[in-house]
């Protein structure tokens, strides 16, 4: 016998969650209360726990996919033989090992979310007034034909499809069972296909044309190679395309914009569009820092530690806070005041697998150089396993944002939002340059700061990079500053 | 990060690493332990594991779609099976909404517990059969109820008669929030000068929803005892044999005549404030790792290994009837099946309504067609 977990409302009234990660695969054994998929709500990533034990047959929806709660998101056979001791979760406790769901409804119908409500019905009945209570009985089972589909499964649109699409509104989609069976071998959900048949039903020939339009092509410019005949699934190389649809024609991909991509957008519209940004650059000689690297490298206390430019530009800038307090501060627009901060929560914009996170070091004003690199590590380490946690990213004050480390000389960044300033930290090159009056080879960088106009003047802007530019031509300046 | 200081001054029988601590202060409270045993102490553990499976199992059954919400006890179990330990049969309870622990001492079948988080019902027990009130959302409106109760208990005639038997008090359990509501001051006011037998029970467990207690009280909870004439205590919440301790001196007082009391349990809730809360987005790792290793059932469980009163037989039955109880509960939590929507509409008149009859009537008509739609569909599939 198998079973569909149906996506349930994890939060209070939430309606769809996007699927993070799956941690388990067709053909696993599970045990009941073993995790098996992260998904991601608008309120955090829970880990949901299996109710049933068994072998998985499916997963019926793709990581990355948002899905409307109540929509069917895996299927485990509960085979008693195939299900022997699992590693419990250590989230959820020790799972019972013995299937001991095997009495328990086959219709999966959950209990919280919203279920079925108005797309189980046809229009064969007009409701009396208004909106129908949300009731409704909920993801009735699929009939035995269709299980085990790894295809969006069309005996799952009478709950409400996950794209929201006008097929799906109007309730079931007609097809003949022929058709219904292609639709599966070619993957394709009937929901999608316009149809052109009598009543409204799907049609082979609507189904094929559907299917052909939707193929991946490679196109002159495309990076997969035209002349390899197997070579015709950009996805592999071309992550960011996954979970995009292809346009009829080959030539455009959709991806529908989320989690941090779509965090990002709103953050920096927000900042953009709120605080007037001015943006000042700098050249400076850092030969002196390039020394002191290389000398606190040889250093024992620093063995276990990367002493890095960026390092010694973080004490720099910390040191022309210090100085200039004003410029740690956030403008707060709703109370029509400015927000003094008397701590330093020091953010380093981190590309991450998952899109650009800008963790923060706490109180990064009370670390010395040696605990400020610890801190560095730490905050990269945890960036790139994509662990980075809300807290971690809230509360900045200043941000550093390393764009030397693609080779670049300088920018105008955007301040995160609520600080009031954010410094961008070019490539560092041996260039020509007058040194005591003549054309020596050094060690030169770019240092650009954008500022929030509203509360920083160019004044106060320009003596604050100034000063992070001391630091760096001459890093004994901060015995003087410390 | 921990707050070690606000830990100084708590009154602890058995400190963190589960030994026994012998001090001048706690003398009284060890002498009011003195009688449990071995079997005792078992009958802790036990009741403390099994409220913790509970709890587990519990958020993984709102993980599955088959409950509303889910508020954890996790990291509470000391305070809650301690102190609910200390009560005769006749004693009232009247929890907040995380007390599982109490109400599981107190004989409340689990999954009735469950009903009221699966929408199923708004109660889920009759509170006479046990004396536990149900569960209570509405923050702080149980502590006005408890002293209602209590000043009536009096009026019965069931406080200082010297009948062990007869003599009754009446505990109610809030939380750190809580204690901003007007409601606990009106109830404290009322208790104190009735001499009502009330024990105000506070557990604080540090976190209201995202709020530090640095945001709800610039003095440790107990000093506030003292502005009401209530005799006031501050215990470590995890720490089962002073909870018990406390809630005993209580109870005494209260069954005597000799009014309410006020204790403060400093714990920590481990889990998150519900289902739907994510602490992550407020707390630290390090400070959940400083209490992961101060958890109240690792500190029982030292003792009874230090005194060799640990058995293994006896804690792989504890264990097997955790699994049990968790078998038990996912199962019956199903066969709940949906919740009643009829019954919305019973008790809103107490006598026929025009009104209510006819979107009962509605309601009914729309869940029939919904029904017929779906076997239309079968049908024509």
């Amino acid at each position: 016998m198998s079973q569909r977990f149906p996506l349930p409302d994890v939060g209070e009234g939430l309606t769809e969650a996007e699927i993070v990660e799956w941690r388990v695969a067709v053909g696993d054994t599970v045990a009941v209360n073993q995790v098996l998929v992260e998904i991601e709500t608008a309120k955090s990533l829970v880990e949901l726990p299996s109710p049933f034990a068994g072998t998985v047959v499916a997963l019926l929806v793709a990581e990355g996919d948002t899905v409307d709660v109540g929509t069917p998101i895996i299927e485990v056979s509960s085979d008693a033989a195939a299900a022997p001791v699992v590693e419990p979760s250590p989230v959820v406790e020790p799972a019972e090992t013995a299937p001991v769901e095997t009495a328990s409804s086959d219709s999966g119908s959950v209990l919280v979310g919203y279920g079925t409500a108005d797309a189980g019905a046809t229009g064969r009945r007009r409701r009396r007034r208004g909106t129908p209570p949300a009731a409704a009985p909920v993801a009735e089972p699929a009939p035995p034909g269709e299980r085990g589909a790894t295809a969006p499964d069309p005996g799952a649109i009478s709950v409400p499809a996950a794209n929201g699409n006008g097929a799906a509104a109007q309730g079931r989609v007609l097809a003949k069972p022929p058709v219904r069976k292609l639709a599966k071998e070619l993957g394709v959900d009937l929901a999608s296909v316009t149809p052109t048949g009598p009543g409204g039903i799907v049609t082979r020939e609507d189904l094929v044309a559907h299917a052909e339009a939707a193929k991946a092509r490679t196109l002159g410019n495309y990076p997969a190679d035209p002349s390899d005949p197997s070579d015709d699934a950009p996805d592999a190389d071309q992550p960011w395309l996954a979970t995009g649809s292809v346009s009829p024609d080959g030539r455009r991909t959709r991806v529908p914009v989320k989690s941090v991509r779509k965090r990002t957008a709103e953050a920096m519209v927000a900042s953009a569009f709120s605080a007037p940004h001015v943006t000042v650059f700098h050249t400076v000689d850092v030969t002196k820092t390039m020394k002191l690297i290389a000398a606190l490298k040889a250093d024992r206390e620093f063995s276990d530690v990367r002493v890095t430019p960026l390092l010694i530009a973080m004490k720099a800038v910390l040191l022309a806070i210090n100085r200039h307090p004003e410029i740690n501060a956030s403008w707060d627009d709703a109370a029509q005041e400015i927000v003094y901060k008397h701590y330093v929560n020091l953010g380093i914009a981190a590309a991450t697998p998952r899109g650009l996170v800008v963790p923060n070091i706490k109180d990064a004003h009370r670390l010395d150089l040696l605990h400020l690199a610890r801190a560095l590590a730490d905050l990269t380490a945890t960036a790139r396993a994509g662990r980075t946690t809300p807290a971690a990213m809230s509360d900045g004050t200043f941000t550093i944002t390393n764009v030397g480390v693609f080779g670049i000389d300088t920018g105008t960044p955007i301040l995160n939002p609520g600080e009031a300033g954010i410094l961008a930290f070019g490539v560092i090159r041996e260039t020509p340059w007058v040194h005591h009056g003549k054309i020596k080879p050094r060690w030169v960088t770019n240092l650009s700061l954008s500022f929030d106009h509203r509360l920083v003047d160019g004044e106060l802007g320009s003596r604050f990079l100034a000063d992070v530019a001391r630091v760096l031509e001459d890093p004994a300046r901060a015995l003087a500053w410390a | 990060m921990a707050p070690v200081a606000d830990e100084q001054g708590l009154l602890q029988i058995l400190d963190p690493s589960g030994a026994l601590v012998e001090t001048p202060e706690n003398a009284a409270y060890r002498a009011r332990i003195a009688h449990l045993g071995a079997d005792d102490r078992r009958a802790m553990y036990r009741d403390m594991v099994l409220t913790r499976r509970f709890d587990d199992e519990a958020t993984a059954l709102q993980r599955q779609g088959e409950l509303a919400l889910f508020a954890q006890a996790r990291g509470q179990e000391a305070a809650q099976v301690g102190s609910a330990h200390a009560l005769a049969p006749q004693d009232y309870v009247f929890p907040s909404y995380r007390e599982h622990g109490v109400l599981h001492v107190r004989g409340v079948d689990p999954i009735d517990r469950l009903r009221l988080f699966r929408g199923q019902d708004h109660g889920g027990w009759d509170p006479a059969e046990h004396n536990a009130q149900l569960y209570t959302l509405v923050l702080g409106s149980q502590v006005l109820h408890a002293t209602g109760y209590a000043m009536g208990v009096q009026r019965d005639g069931l406080v200082g008669t010297g009948d062990p038997d007869k003599d009754t008090a009446v505990v109610v359990y809030f939380g750190d929030g809580t204690t901003s509501q007007g409601d606990v001051h009106e109830a404290m006011v009322f208790a104190s000068v009735n001499d009502a037998p009330t024990v105000f029970f506070l557990q604080n467990n540090q976190w209201a929803i995202s709020e530090p207690t640095a945001r709800q009280a610039k003095v440790p909870f107990a000093a506030r005892g003292a502005g009401y004439g209530i005799p006031s205590v501050r215990v470590d919440g995890n720490d089962v044999l002073a909870c018990y301790a406390v809630t005993l001196e209580a109870l005494e007082r209260a069954h005597a005549g000799g009014g309410p009391t006020f204790i403060e349990a400093f714990t920590y809730r481990m889990g998150a404030h519900t289902t739907s809360d994510d602490p992550t987005r407020y707390r630290t790792r390090e400070e959940e790792e400083y209490w992961r290793r101060r958890d109240p059932i690792d500190r029982l469980a030292a003792l009874l290994t230090a005194s060799g009163e640990w058995d293994e037989a006896w804690a792989a039955g504890v264990a097997a009837d955790a699994e049990a109880l968790a078998a038990r509960i996912r199962t019956q939590t199903r066969e709940l099946g949906a919740p009643p929507t009829a019954a919305m509409f019973e008790h809103v008149y107490a006598t026929p309504h025009a009104t209510v009859a006819e979107e009962a009537a509605w309601q009914a008509e729309y869940e029939n067609a919904a029904a017929d739609n779906a076997a239309y569909e079968e049908a024509t599939r």
